[in-house]
């Protein structure tokens, strides 16, 4: 009874614990710019992937590397995870402030690309990039020093866009023809590829007869607790942090008093999609990497942020753990177990027993979430203001 | 653009209404006139086939424009109705060709030997009939309510009605016994007014009554959005505050045209099915949903022709490039987000009924007179005065 609820506390918290660190990063974005990144799950996906990468290089060099690969996939996932996310973020999200909904529509069609990217990367469709960016930049960066640039930009801008673009995909499909195979050969492919946990991850910790606290779980919630302490810190401790929390509490007066608020934006931006690869590092540890990665956890991640309103980071904490601890203890039955017995209480058992399943206590979550929404419309901590909304 | 008439005299809008009218009727019975009788003569029974499925999503690209474009509601759930439209309908079609006290097959690998007492009711065709449109109505409704009264807009909008579509698609999914899960309803070999639905002359018949509906659902939209009820619509969605503060309460409205774009959802979800021959919870798949979002704003935020066109080219685009190149559909789609959002934010039609004039004159290098002028050196009388003071004092 006592053995079978601290089991289901336990599994509730390590549950949480992977949306919170879902979820860390999409708050701070939506907290600072009210934008909401669907892109968020496929850059998970990237960090996954990154730790395969890194995985398959361990593996070369010999079995000691691999034991400790995870701790320099960590770092590398971040970093590539964050400059995919500053490359979005300069590209696309920075011409569509002020446009919420708009910019949710763009990091869908960024996270589409993102997702067939990685099933048919390969080096012919490196090199075709590398070429467009070399051609694109370069004739931007020559056509720049001209002094007419202002003048002929409107019609030279399109130009080269179309021309380098042409040039990119027409060698791009040319390698991938006559390259042979190792130019055309698919990175990843479609098909989900495996992460193996180092040694000491496998396994579990053992208490008493049915306790069983697995590593890579008790992992995943050292890791989201070290994030939460980085972010933290990052946040209160840094000048940046404190650009960053007052630029989130009111844009206009930050800008005033001279904050460069798009490289605030910028910067934000770069540590939530950062934290994303994080996140997709740390979920290699508990099933297959794919394509869709992202898309079994963003959502929840979504109703994470929600339900904790944007204003503080404790929100998000105990949204996540909240929504974590309900959905497994739904999912496994657990509330109808440990009811006792009796004749009265017997349509409470068949209740939860309907929903003992993860995919009904979603249903359950999402019901009880709406209910909790009509208390509390703006989450647990709400940005506290005099003005109207806009 | 409610302004801009209200400037010029009385009779001269009068008159260029009367005449846009005139060119919408003919416009309409035009496209009847193509797409009832032209067009069957002319394509084969598969390409009509998909022509009919693209009309019936293009119903849908109503609704959606009709809450969107109009009211500013992002919604990306709205594969929760298309789907309850379906299954409304499929399972009236798997009931009404049973004989009397047998129950659908499915239900035997389950064991379930009794009818399910919320299939009952769609053992009758009016019931069904009406279910179609108010089924997802009512959900429509009952969630639009929760959310909207709390004054929950915008992004939060957005997610919440995702994370229902997640839970719907899941509730379906999961209940393998009830509704036949994953698997879905299939209506190929079912039989409606004593012919199987597969049929040509069936699927002749659906496609008639897909193009009809798609007439009917346009001019109510027409019809919802032209009158004090539309101009409400976008004042919400330009500054909902100021509609509140002018004494309106918000609410009420926002609900009953989410419930109405719901419920043209549900009849698109029908005619769709019985069309493509199958209902699955796959019609709940989050990418389907936000997709929809996708064919209205390439052919045009409120414009509600732009988005049955939208719907259409659209679903043209995908099947043309999925059939040859399946790879490059999604990064087609993806650019496809990118490009209308930052480069076309007006859509197709609206492009074209606002900026292609002046831009087609910027191309052959004729700017359009400026009627207030950006600078003061621009000004041509400014020019003129400083010229000849120039040559005055040379």
């Amino acid at each position: 009874m006592i053995e079978g609820l601290i089991n289901g506390l336990f599994n509730g918290i390590s549950i949480g614990a992977v949306l919170l660190i879902v979820a860390l990063g999409l708050a701070i974005v939506f907290g600072l710019m009210g934008v909401i990144n669907l892109a968020h799950g496929e850059l998970m996906m990237l960090g996954a992937y990154t730790t395969f990468v890194v995985q398959n290089g361990a593996k070369a060099l010999g079995e000691g590397a691999l034991e400790f690969y995870i701790l320099a996939a960590l770092p590398l996932s971040f970093l590539v995870a964050a400059l995919v996310g500053l490359a979005l973020e300069r590209g696309v999200i920075r011409h569509l402030y002020g446009r919420p909904l708009e910019t949710l529509l763009a990091t869908w069609g960024v996270s589409l690309i993102l997702r067939q990217f990685v099933r048919s990367v390969n080096w012919a469709m490196i090199a075709g990039l590398v070429l467009f960016c070399l051609l694109y930049f370069g004739g931007r960066w020559i056509l720049q020093r001209q002094t007419q640039w202002e003048q002929t930009r409107r019609v030279a801008a399109p130009v080269i866009l179309a021309l380098s673009s042409a040039s990119a995909l027409a060698a791009g499909i040319l390698m991938n023809q006559n390259g042979g195979n190792a130019l055309s050969q698919p990175w990843f492919g479609a098909r989900n590829v495996d992460v193996t946990a180092p040694a000491w991850l496998r396994g579990g910790l053992s208490l008493g007869t049915t306790l069983q606290f697995p590593y890579a779980r008790l992992f995943i919630i050292v890791l989201t607790i070290l994030c939460l302490i980085g972010v933290y810190w990052f946040l209160n401790g840094t000048a940046w942090g404190l650009r960053m929390r007052s630029v989130t509490q009111n844009r206009k007066m930050s800008a005033c008093l001279g904050i460069p608020t798009d490289r605030v934006d910028a910067l934000t931006f770069a540590l939530g999609s950062g934290l994303a690869g994080i996140a997709g590092c740390a979920v290699t540890l508990l099933g297959s990497v794919g394509p869709n990665l992202g898309g079994n956890y963003i959502v929840d991640a979504f109703m994470v942020v929600v339900v904790g309103g944007v204003g503080k980071l404790v929100g998000s904490i105990v949204a996540a753990l909240v929504i974590g601890i309900i959905t497994y203890l739904l999912g496994s039955g657990t509330l109808a177990l440990i009811l006792p017995p009796a004749e009265a209480l017997q349509p409470l058992v068949d209740f939860f027993t309907f929903f003992a399943t993860t995919s009904m206590a979603k249903v359950m979550v999402f019901a009880l979430i709406i209910a909790f929404l009509q208390w509390k419309p703006a989450g647990m901590f709400p940005q506290k203001g005099r003005s109207v909304e806009v | 653009m409610a302004t801009e008439t209200s400037m010029r005299p009385r009779q001269e809008v009068k008159a260029q209404q009367s005449q846009q009218r005139k060119l919408e009727v003919v416009g309409s019975i035009a496209f009847v006139v193509l797409m009832a009788v032209v067009l069957p003569l002319l394509l084969s029974g598969f390409r009509l086939g998909l022509l009919g499925r693209f009309l019936s999503l293009a119903i849908v690209a109503l609704g959606i424009d009709l809450i969107w474009g109009f009211t500013g509601l992002l919604s990306l759930g709205h594969g929760i109705f298309f789907a309850l439209g379906g299954y409304a309908f499929a399972m009236f079609l798997q009931l009404n060709s049973l004989g009397e006290g047998q129950i659908p097959e499915f239900f035997g690998l389950y064991g379930v030997d009794t009818l399910p007492w919320f299939w009952e009711p769609f053992a009758s065709l009016p019931f069904t009939l009406l279910a179609i449109f108010i089924l997802p109505a009512i959900v429509a409704g009952l969630l639009g309510y929760l959310v909207f009264r709390n004054r929950i807009r915008g992004v939060y909008f957005s997610i919440l009605t995702q994370a229902a579509l997640v839970v719907f698609f899941n509730l379906f999914n999961g209940q393998q016994k009830w509704i036949n899960g994953t698997n879905g309803l299939k209506t190929d070999t079912s039989v409606f007014f004593g012919q199987q639905v597969g049929s040509e002359s069936m699927q002749m018949t659906f496609y008639l009554i897909t193009v009809a509906v798609l007439v009917v659902m346009y001019l109510l939209c027409r019809w919802l959005t032209s009158g004090r009820f539309g101009r409400l619509l976008v004042a919400i969605r330009d500054d909902e505050n100021r509609v509140r503060f002018s004494g309106y309460d918000p609410t009420g409205f926002k609900v009953l045209v989410f419930a109405v774009s719901g419920a043209i959802a549900g009849i698109a979800g029908a005619l769709y099915t019985v069309q493509s021959g199958i209902v699955s919870p796959q019609f709940m798949d989050i990418a389907f949903s936000i997709e929809m979002v996708i064919w209205v704003a390439v052919g045009g935020r409120a414009t509600l022709v732009g988005a049955i066109l939208g719907a259409r080219l659209v679903n043209w685009a995908r099947a043309l490039l999925s059939e040859s190149f399946p790879e490059v559909w999604l990064f087609f789609q993806g650019a496809l987000f990118l490009l209308v959002v930052t480069a076309l934010p007006d859509g197709l039609v609206g492009w074209f009924r606002q900026q292609a004039p002046q831009q087609l004159r910027s191309l052959i290098s004729k700017p359009e007179p400026l009627l207030t002028y950006p600078q003061i050196e621009l000004d041509p009388d400014i020019q003129k005065e400083r010229q000849e003071i120039g040559d005055r004092g040379a």
